[in-house]
């Protein structure tokens, strides 16, 4: 394979591009990845026929989304064309899906926060299916050093979509996205969301996947600067037929960085299918990271199904702390016990214990009206299968 | 009046899905309304299964003998239909249930075993006067059922069920394990607000004799080997603190 990783096409601006163990192929160029047969480690739990073309183009028509957006004034959005020389600096696309969304978007949405802003009220980027048909996309978010911000990026519609998102976290900056799946029961996503994290800043990302026929999500972080912290929170539920994927990576490739992921999820009814690959690399010469990630899975039916593969490769002796864990089953008996113990009846506690698990999550989330629209959409969920 | 009796009561512990173990072997015992029973024995003398397979807990089989709660077949009921007979459970380690608030989860038992929703104003100030005398802090009302509560914290809530359920038999499983002598008294004057409000019968299970210190007991029995092996007044803890459980680790072996 040719240099994968340097002087690619005209989008690579400048050379600090990530080299890591399990991510050696970026490349803007679509042909630098073969197509996936689905033999491949990286597509075999993802069933490709259900992703009408979006790894190899052959579908190509021309499907739209809608972009609106809504911020308070002192954060710039921008609608920008794809030659904008901003975009792209931050990664280089990691699989073939994303080499084929960055050739093939037309639009970008902008979001800059501007230095040592703290945005009081959150900023919106909703992104609904218009047009049947395969749409692209691109989003980048930069928050300049030492601002604050909470982003919510949502999803809906109907489309067979595929972007790439970059967050930008500069030194001492602090970004939340919430992204929300909230798609239509037959769309199909494959996004990759870039962060690239700052000195000493702070991002934190909570991934709501609710919708779709098939959604398969590549979050990945890498550090560019010492003190960086990740925190990346998912929530899934996989209801009959689904298919829900979510591949992150962390890349502690600077010295004194920290990373939490943590990823729970439901499945009920026949044919639902999740898939969490968390990789973590604790790259060469670095020192005092401190890594965790977890991922739980809640089984509610038979006829579903968990793949759930932790990956943690470490390639330095210095750790402060590297761990994973991957639980999936079904609802705990002894929980339901101490609730039955104290009066409450078996159909009751089985609600409390339920929602408790995702109100656990959900809980995290700081924008009250979003929490309780996800709780609502989790109980139109959980009611159908009680 | 209540009266809780148990009759030649075996039970197997369920250690996996082919393999069980025996633990109960024949135990007898009767709880009358406003009795305090200590069962005292030596670790792995099957008190703890006592406690459970009185309350229903799946990993635990009843195979023979009976339960009887003024006459009721407790071994018929499930577990929810025992805590609203007038049972319940503290636990020796309170099960922690992620994302449940302790407050909207004591609402919702209050309510299963009163049989009736109380007035939210009424039970939130029943809920404080009840947290404030064991010395729990407001806050922990909000935060998830034993959810990274600390052992102690644990047991307080325990018998803070236990004042606002007001069963009328109670069954303390080592409620004084892993309490310091502040902690200890604050949940021994709790056990005693219970006994004085309600006239409830407790079965107050214990590796040592200092709880009895607080909390009075009328009668003593001595567990091991799975079933009582020797009943008492108070003067057998004393005892039993001064010559140990070897003479009936050795009968019971």
């Amino acid at each position: 394979m040719a240099s994968p990783n340097i002087g690619v096409k005209e989008h690579s601006h400048g050379g600090d591009v990530p080299i890591s163990r399990l991510d050696t192929h970026g490349s803007f160029d679509v042909d630098a990845f073969p197509v996936p047969s689905g033999r491949e480690e990286e597509w075999r739990f993802t069933p490709l026929r259900r992703m009408r073309g979006l790894h190899d183009g052959r579908d190509a028509v021309g499907g739209a989304v809608k972009v609106e957006t809504r911020a308070p004034e002192e954060v710039a959005v921008e609608t920008v064309a794809r030659d904008d020389a901003r975009l792209g600096t931050s990664f280089l696309p990691s699989d073939r899906v994303s080499a084929l969304a960055y050739s093939a978007f037309t639009e970008a949405t902008v979001v800059t926060v501007p230095k040592e802003v703290q945005v009081s009220e959150p900023v919106y980027v909703k992104i609904t299916g218009v047009e049947e048909g395969d749409a692209y996309g691109h989003v980048l978010v930069r928050a300049e050093s030492h601002s604050s911000t909470t982003l919510v990026l949502e999803y809906g519609g109907s489309s067979t979509y595929s972007d790439n998102v970059e967050f930008v976290v500069e030194d001492g900056a602090q970004l939340t996205v919430i992204s929300l799946q909230d798609w239509d029961r037959d769309a199909v996503q494959v996004s990759h969301q870039y962060a690239k994290v700052g000195r000493d800043a702070r991002f934190k990302s909570f991934m709501i996947t609710l919708g779709g026929d098939l959604v398969r999500i590549s979050p990945s972080v890498r550090y560019v600067g010492r003190g960086g912290d990740a925190e990346l929170h998912g929530l899934y539920f996989t209801g009959e037929g689904q298919h829900h994927e979510h591949r992150s990576l962390i890349d502690h490739n600077v010295s004194n960085t920290r990373s939490r992921v943590e990823y729970k999820g439901a499945l009920s009814g026949e044919d639902a299918h999740a898939v969490w690959i968390g990789d973590v690399i604790i790259g060469e010469g670095t020192q005092g990271t401190d890594s965790y990630e977890h991922n739980r899975n809640l089984v509610l039916t038979d006829g579903t199904r968990v793949d759930s593969v932790p990956n943690l490769e470490i390639f330095t002796g210095e750790v402060e702390g590297a761990g994973h864990a991957s639980a999936s089953g079904r609802l705990d008996d002894i929980h339901l016990f101490y609730l039955q113990s104290r009066g409450i009846p078996t159909d009751e506690a089985r609600r409390l214990v339920i929602r408790g698990y995702f109100a656990e999550l959900i809980g995290r989330i700081e924008l009250p009206d979003l929490r309780e629209r996800i709780m609502d959409e989790v109980e139109e969920k959980l009611a159908l299968h009680e | 009046m209540t009266k809780f009796e148990i009759r030649g009561l075996r039970a197997d512990v369920l250690i996996g899905a082919e393999q069980r173990e025996e633990i109960l072997k024949g135990v007898d015992l009767t709880i009358d309304s406003g009795e305090t029973h200590a069962i005292m024995g030596p670790n792995g003398s099957g008190k703890s299964t006592l406690a459970y397979a009185v309350a229903g807990h799946p990993r635990y089989e009843v195979t023979d003998g009976e339960i009887l709660i003024d006459g009721e077949n407790v071994l018929e009921m499930s577990v929810d239909e025992r805590a609203r007979a007038g049972l319940f459970l503290a636990m020796q380690y309170p099960v922690e249930v992620p994302g449940v608030s302790m407050s909207n989860f004591l609402r919702s038992s209050v309510t299963a075993v009163r049989g009736e929703a109380p007035k939210l104003r009424t039970f939130s100030k029943e809920l404080q006067s009840t947290m404030k005398g064991l010395a729990i802090d407001s806050s922990f009302a909000s935060r998830g059922v034993n959810e990274g509560f600390s052992g102690g914290e644990k047991k307080r809530h325990e018998i803070l069920q236990l004042e606002l359920l007001k069963p009328k038999i109670a069954i303390l499983d080592e409620t004084d394990s892993g309490l310091d002598v502040d902690a200890l008294k604050v949940v021994s004057e709790g056990i005693n607000r219970a006994k004085t409000e309600t006239d409830v019968g407790v079965m107050l299970i214990t590796h040592y004799s200092r709880i009895l210190n607080y909390v009075k007991a009328d009668y003593v029995h001595v567990f091991a080997g799975g079933r009582v092996a020797e009943s008492g007044g108070p003067e057998l803890a004393n005892a039993l603190e001064s010559e140990g459980y070897e003479r009936f680790v050795k009968a019971g072996a």
